[in-house]
């Protein structure tokens, strides 16, 4: 598999945010957490730091809340495959709004570059596609990545998960801002809500 | 996970009101998300809830799914619940971490298990510690054990959440649901 994972992930990335509008973007913890604010800090980001497993569904609760914005969950292989339950919940709410773009390394890149268990054959867009998802793919060539910046700046036809086979190379931990009531309250505000 | 409790009544006469004394402190609250998995004990209440338009059930397949869920419901703007049993609270633990950092507010209604004549003692361990779990990761507990007292329990916790700002579970006891009868060679579903 080696041959697919040539994607540059920073790169990838930036190519999704370039033309972003209202999306609001929530991060896995870790590598998509840097990737996102490698290109650059918004205030419709919300970066996890923690909760490993909940990006998704914390990207659900906001699609549900806000259907005419677009989200897009930005995360990677190892907190997906921990929380892969989240396909079908999302599988079932349906919501047009929201894509999870899996920035899969086949690595736990935090923890010393153990391989994950997408490095042996699972396959989270397959995973995603049995629970009911039915707009998912891999994606390994950067002209399929400018095609899905086109969409997830849009509300769609129902959920995507795309996986993005991205390559092994270490990258800058980009110091995204870890002060989660700070970037909660902030959120709201840019959606118009009020602070509490 | 093991969430059987007694069945749901199919019509309210002679049987408990306090699930939709529930529901309508949850109408009255504004609460637009609605988390679940599924429960016996709170299968009236669920059911309730999916009938409501102002409502939106979302079924999970593990209850920290929930937390997330409803800290993604707050960032958009919607008032959220989530309504598991005590042996879910254990799965929550470290998704409740996203709670306390970012000082979401959190209403979770929990139907205890393992404690008022539990007959399966596998629920008994999580049980016996819901209480202490939920307060040592940053979460306040009210119980309601009396039918009577369900619907003040849960206006005050909802107002300690979404006015308050708290994390706040209701625990609703086990004596409050009753305890699951388990008939040895009985039909199971």
């Amino acid at each position: 598999m080696s041959a697919e994972k040539s994607l540059d992930r920073r790169d990838a990335v930036l190519r999704l945010l370039a033309d972003r509008g209202e999306t609001v973007v929530v991060t896995g913890l870790g590598s998509p957490t840097y990737d996102v604010a490698a290109a650059g800090d918004h205030d419709r980001n919300f970066y996890l730091w923690g909760a490993m497993g909940g990006a998704a569904m914390t990207g659900l609760g906001i699609a549900l809340a806000q259907p005419d914005v677009p989200v897009l969950v930005v995360t990677g292989d190892g907190e997906m495959l921990m929380g892969m339950g989240s396909f079908a919940a999302i599988a079932k709410q349906a919501p047009a709004n929201l894509t999870v773009v899996v920035i899969d390394n086949e690595l736990y890149g935090e923890t010393g570059a153990q391989e994950t268990h997408t490095a042996s054959g699972a396959d989270l867009a397959a995973i995603a596609k049995a629970c009911g998802v039915k707009n998912t793919c891999t994606i390994t060539d950067m002209e399929r990545v400018d095609a899905l910046a086109q969409d997830v700046h849009k509300v769609g036809a129902g959920p995507r998960i795309a996986v993005l086979k991205v390559a092994r190379t270490s990258t800058k931990k980009t110091l995204a801002i870890r002060e989660g009531a700070y970037i909660k309250a902030r959120l709201r505000m840019a959606l118009g809500l009020s602070v509490d | 996970m093991n969430h059987a409790h007694p069945k749901p009544p199919e019509a309210s006469a002679g049987l408990p009101q306090w699930p939709d004394r529930i529901f309508d402190v949850l109408t009255a609250s504004r609460i637009k998300q609605v988390a679940y998995v599924p429960d016996g004990g709170h299968a009236r209440l669920i059911e309730s809830c999916r009938q409501a338009p102002a409502m939106r059930t979302i079924g999970l397949t593990t209850e920290e799914e929930g937390i997330a869920l409803c800290a993604g419901a707050w960032l958009g703007g919607d008032r959220s619940v989530l309504l598991m049993q005590s042996s879910g609270v254990g799965n929550c633990i470290n998704m409740l971490s996203l709670i306390q950092v970012c000082k979401f507010p959190l209403l979770t209604l929990v139907t205890m298990r393992g404690e008022w004549g539990e007959f399966n003692p596998w629920q008994i361990p999580m049980g016996s510690t819901t209480e202490t779990a939920l307060n040592t990761a940053g979460i306040g507990t009210v119980r309601a054990d009396a039918p009577d007292a369900v619907e003040d329990v849960v206006h005050h916790a909802a107002s300690m959440a979404f006015d308050g700002g708290a994390a706040v579970a209701v625990l609703l006891s086990q004596k409050l649901i009753g305890a699951k009868v388990f008939v040895p060679g009985g039909t199971a579903i």
